[in-house]
C-alpha cells in the first residue's frame, strides 16, 4: 500500500499471485527424487468467503466445474474454526499437474468473480513410508511457499521443515519471513 | 469487478483530506500570529497609546516562552509516539503471549495469523489484557514494534467472526500509520495548549518586573489566539479521529469479507459497556483513541458528539451495510 494510500486510510484489499502454483508438480518430482514423500494426490484451497449473494453463487459455480471433470472425486467443502472454507480435490497420486490445474480453476473463478482477495492459500499433501505428513503451502498474497510438517497435538516438526526448505529451494519461492510460515492446524487432506 | 467490490469510499477521503488540509492551515495560521504579534504587537499598543515612536515588538521573554512551549510539546508528543507500544502495554496493563500460552492465546494468534496473510502484512506481537471489559487495541511505530492487545472481556463475549472482524479493524490501525498521523495532528494542540498555560504564568509571575507596558499586553493577545487555535484544532484533531475510525472500520469489513460479523460485534461490545461502572473507565479515556470503541460512551446528544473519538454507533453500522450491499451486488 503506497505512503499516500496509508496516510488516507485506503487500503487497497491486496490481490492473489496465481502463476506461482504451476511450480508445484516440478517441486514434486524433485521431492520423490530427493526424499521418501510422496504426494497423496490431494490438494486443497483456502478462502474467506464474503458475505452475500454474489460470492456464493460464484462458490456454487466452482464446484459444479470441479466435480464436471470425470477423473478426479467430487470436491469437498469444510469450513474451519476459523471461519476459513477449504475446497478439498483429490486425484490420483501421480497426476500433480491435473490436481494443480483444478487448484487454479479455482483460483481463477473466484478472481474474475472480483474475489481474488478472499484467497488464503493453497495446500498441496505428501506423506512418507514411515507416516509423516507434510504440506506445501501456497500463500497467494506472498506469492511463496513453505512447508508444514505437522505432529499430533499441534506440534510441528521444525527440523523437517527447515530440511525441507533446503531440498526445495531450486524448483519454489519458499517464503524467507519464517515468521510468515503460519501453522494451518487440522487442515482437511493434511 | 474488482475494483468496484473493494472501492475506497471517495467521499470519506475526501472529508478526511480536507480535515488534516483545515489542520495544516490553522497550524500556519498560528505560526504567522504569533510571529506578526512577537514582531510588531508593540507597534500596535505603542501607536495607540503614545502616538509615538515604539521601541518594537515583544520582548525575548515572549519568544523564549514560545519555543520553550514548541519544545516541550512536541518533545512530548514525539515520545509518545516513540514509545507507544510500550507505554499501552503498561497503562493496560496488558501481557504479551505466546501461541502456546492458553487456549485463549492459541485463538488469538490463530486469528492473527490469518488476517496478516491475508493483508499480506508482518505479524505484530500478541497481547491480553486481564480486564473484564470488552475492548481492543492495536499501536506501534513500525511492524517491528507494533502489537495487538485484546482484553480478556472481548475474548468471552465475541465469536471468532466477531473477534476477526475487530481485530482486523485494529491492524487498519497500524497499517493506516495512525498512530503517527493522530501525533502529528496534536502537536498543534499541545503547544497551543501549553502556550496559553506559560503566557499566564509569565503574567502572573513576571508582571512586575516589565519596565515595558507594551510587552505586559502583548501577552493578552498571545493568549487569546493560543486559546482559539486550541479550541479549533481540538475540534478538527476529534473530527478527523472520527474519520479515521470509520476507515479503519471499512478496510477491516473488506479484508474479511463480512462486514456483518463486525456490526453485531460493534453491537455486542458497546451494550455491554454501558453496564460497566465508571470506576474503570477513568483508567482507560488517555488510550482512547486506539481503542476498538471508545470507554466513556456518551449518550447520543449531539453536542457531545462533536467531541467523541469514535463515530456513532449508528454511523459506524450504516457504514457496514453500505459495505454489505457492495459485495453482495453481482
Amino acid at each position: 500500500m503506497g505512503f499516500l494510500d496509508a496516510l488516507l486510510g485506503r487500503t487497497k484489499p491486496v490481490p492473489p499471485k496465481l502463476d506461482e502454483l504451476f511450480a508445484l508438480p516440478g517441486a514434486a518430482l524433485t521431492l520423490q527424487a530427493a526424499t521418501d514423500f510422496r504426494p497423496t494426490g490431494s490438494g486443497s484451497v483456502c478462502f474467506r468467503a464474503a458475505e452475500g449473494r454474489a460470492f456464493s453463487d460464484i462458490e456454487n459455480d466452482v464446484r459444479e466445474l470441479l466435480n464436471m471433470d470425470a477423473g478426479s472425486k467430487p470436491v469437498e467443502v469444510s469450513k474451519d474454526t476459523y471461519g476459513f472454507t477449504w475446497l478439498v480435490c483429490r486425484h490420483s497420486p501421480d497426476d500433480p499437474e491435473g490436481l494443480v490445474t483444478d487448484l487454479h480453476a479455482v483460483n481463477s473463478s473466484l478472481e474474475s468473480g472480483g474475489f481474488g482477495p478472499q484467497l488464503l492459500c493453497t495446500i498441496m499433501a505428501f506423506k512418507d513410508s514411515g507416516g509423516r505428513s507434510l504440506g506445501l503451502v501456497y500463500l497467494y498474497k506472498r506469492g511463496t511457499f513453505y512447508p508444514f510438517a505437522p505432529l499430533s497435538g499441534e506440534r510441528r516438526d521444525n527440523a523437517l521443515e527447515l530440511q525441507m526448505r533446503g531440498t526445495l529451494a531450486d524448483d519454489l519461492k519458499i517464503e524467507p519471513d519464517l515468521g510468515r510460515w503460519m501453522p494451518i492446524w487440522g487442515a482437511p487432506g493434511l | 469487478m474488482a475494483r468496484t467490490r473493494y472501492a475506497s469510499d471517495p467521499g470519506l477521503i475526501a472529508r478526511m483530506g480536507a480535515t488534516m488540509f483545515l489542520l495544516g492551515l490553522v497550524f500556519v495560521g498560528f505560526g504567522v500570529g504569533l510571529s506578526l504579534l512577537i514582531l510588531y504587537g508593540g507597534h500596535l499598543y505603542s501607536s495607540y497609546h503614545n502616538g509615538g515612536v515604539s521601541s518594537g515588538g515583544g520582548t525575548v521573554s515572549d519568544s523564549a516562552i514560545i519555543v520553550l512551549a514548541a519544545v516541550i510539546g512536541v518533545g512530548s508528543a514525539l515520545a509518545s509516539y516513540w514509545w507507544s507500544d510500550k507505554i499501552a502495554l503498561r497503562t493496560s496493563r496488558a501481557r504479551l503471549v505466546g501461541p502456546n500460552d492458553s487456549q485463549q492465546a492459541a485463538r488469538l494468534h490463530g486469528i492473527i495469523d490469518r488476517i496478516c496473510a491475508m493483508a499480506d502484512m508482518p505479524k505484530p506481537r500478541v497481547a491480553i489484557a486481564p480486564t473484564q471489559m470488552p475492548n481492543a487495541f492495536a499501536t506501534g511505530r513500525n511492524s517491528k514494534t507494533a502489537v495487538v492487545c485484546a482484553t480478556e472481556g472481548i475474548l468471552q463475549r465475541l465469536d471468532n467472526d466477531e473477534l476477526e472482524g475487530v481485530l482486523a479493524h485494529e491492524m487498519s490501525h497500524v497499517a493506516h500509520k495512525d498512530v503517527a498521523v493522530m501525533t502529528i495532528a496534536s502537536f498543534l494542540g499541545i503547544i497551543a495548549a501549553l502556550m496559553v498555560r506559560f503566557a499566564f504564568y509569565s503574567e502572573l509571575l513576571g508582571g512586575r518586573g516589565r519596565n515595558n507596558n507594551q510587552a505586559a499586553l502583548l501577552i493578552i493577545p498571545i493568549m487569546l489566539l493560543s486559546i482559539v487555535t486550541y479550541v479549533v484544532s481540538f475540534l478538527l484533531i476529534r473530527l478527523l479521529s472520527r474519520y479515521r475510525e470509520l476507515a479503519a472500520d471499512r478496510s477491516g469489513a473488506l479484508l474479511t469479507g463480512q462486514p456483518s460479523k463486525l456490526a453485531s460485534a460493534l453491537v455486542k461490545v458497546t451494550g455491554d459497556m454501558a453496564r460497566i461502572p465508571t470506576k474503570d473507565l477513568r483508567q482507560q479515556e488517555a488510550l482512547n483513541t486506539f481503542y476498538f470503541t471508545p470507554a466513556l460512551r456518551p449518550g447520543d446528544n449531539h453536542l457531545g458528539a462533536i467531541f467523541s473519538t469514535h463515530p456513532s454507533l449508528e454511523k459506524r453500522l450504516a457504514q457496514l451495510e453500505k459495505i454489505q450491499r457492495q459485495l453482495g451486488r453481482q
